[in-house]
């Protein structure tokens, strides 16, 4: 028994940023110097009223009309996301109920960030190994444009709000999902941080009356230190992919896509260039929705199928890192 | 290792450097083209060549190019 990426769909909020509609608000900014930078030509904006739930619910009606798959074969949903609904109920219990999926099925949130993604394909392999679920959708979005300061421009070019809906059923006759790499350094937890948006550090009269130009700023505000973060995963990336070759009995060269979280374009280049990845075998889509958290190697991953980039067979490495510190990697074969 | 390479390395990185511009003393700081882009910049060459990561406080206490050049060599 081994667990499968059947089909992945995904779905980005209407509202777009572009390079020159951040220049001609931030003027030292120029657009070519941002595309050398990030990568990124335009990032997706919800609308105030759109939150990452609402984002994996689009993204999972997205799936289902793409892909002649039935709802009553879902059996377990997990919502992964940086953004909560409520303290209480579970939001993939909402989420259940919003995609009109099973009451047989059981659901899951799990609150995490860039590394979500890969976290969730582990969760769901598990569950489908242990025998406890058939076709688990793993649904991962995020609203990071909420928790951006509007001056910040440093993170304004680069997130982007996005979602994906990925499902991971059992296969008999298929290697599917293969071992995992993690890791964990939560002395890092302070260099990227979204203050004020939880129970540490609750929201106060005088943060909403600070932040009053910024509508409050009520979802909490990211902090992020960059070259702190730049150099943790100059530190951690090469190695995790190292120990999952080796887990795989595997070389550089047998691995036909590498599919990174998409943080930006200058890091993923350093990083490709560091392992010697041929620019072929390295994929990267940033251009048309720069950096979605969660969701970003699931939307990586289906333009690259898309592209004929990624074909079923292929040995891809998924390598995810950031927000903890927390890093997840993992062989798939497609 | 060859400080004459690690210079010809540096001004390629730092696309808005003349060739042939950069020195052993020059003051990499003081160059009007400096930002914190480029310590990521010399921070990203720098584990790419050399395999050495540096770190914020690292560069900061260097002033030349000769002074990082002894440094990486220091931790490699």
């Amino acid at each position: 028994m081994s667990a499968v990426i059947k089909a992945i769909s995904y779905y980005l909020p209407e509202k777009t940023l572009s390079n020159e509609q951040l220049c001609a608000i931030f003027p030292n900014l120029i657009p070519d110097d941002i595309v050398k930078m990030t990568g990124i030509k335009k990032r997706h904006i919800s609308a105030p009223d759109e939150i990452a739930s609402d984002i994996a619910y689009a993204a999972g009606e997205q799936f289902f009309e793409e892909h002649p798959i039935e709802k009553a074969a879902i059996d377990f949903l997990i919502f992964i996301s940086d953004a909560l609904d409520y303290k209480g109920p579970t939001t993939a219990c909402i989420l259940q109920d919003r995609l009109g999926l099973p009451k047989t099925a059981g659901v899951l949130d799990s609150l995490a960030g860039c590394a979500g993604f890969v976290y969730g394909l582990s969760m769901a392999k598990a569950l489908i190994e242990s025998r406890q679920a058939k076709n688990v959708l793993l649904l991962t979005a995020d609203m990071p444009t909420k928790v951006v300061h509007p001056e910040d421009y440093e993170l304004r070019m680069i997130f982007s709000d996005g979602g994906a809906a990925t499902l991971v059923s059992a296969s008999e006759n298929e290697s599917g999902i293969g071992d995992f790499v993690f890791g964990t350094d939560g002395s890092g937890a302070k260099n990227l941080m979204t203050h004020y948006s939880g129970a540490r550090q609750p929201i106060t009269k005088e943060w909403l009356e600070k932040h009053k130009d910024a509508d409050g700023m009520k979802h909490g505000m990211m902090k992020m230190n960059g070259s702190e973060i730049f150099i943790f995963t100059l530190k951690v990336v090469l190695p995790m992919v190292k120990e999952l070759l080796q887990k795989a009995k595997m070389e550089m060269g047998d691995i036909d896509l590498f599919v990174f979280h998409q943080a930006n374009g200058f890091l993923l280049n350093v990083l490709r260039r560091k392992m010697k990845i041929p620019e072929e075998k390295f994929y990267v889509y940033l251009e048309n929705c720069g950096n979605t958290v969660s969701a970003s190697i699931p939307i990586a991953l289906k333009e690259a199928m898309k592209e004929g980039k990624a074909k079923k067979g292929d040995k891809i490495l998924l390598a995810s890192f950031g927000i903890g510190y927390s890093w997840a990697g993992t062989i798939i074969t497609l | 290792m060859d400080i004459n390479n690690f210079i010809k390395e540096l001004e390629e990185e730092f696309e808005e450097v003349e060739a042939n511009s950069l020195k052993p003393e020059t003051s990499f700081r003081d160059l009007p083209e400096w930002s914190s882009m480029h310590a990521l910049i010399v921070i990203a060459l720098v584990d790419i060549q050399y395999d050495v990561l540096l770190t914020g406080n690292d560069l900061r206490s260097c002033e030349t190019i000769s002074d990082l050049f002894t440094l990486i060599k220091k931790k490699r």
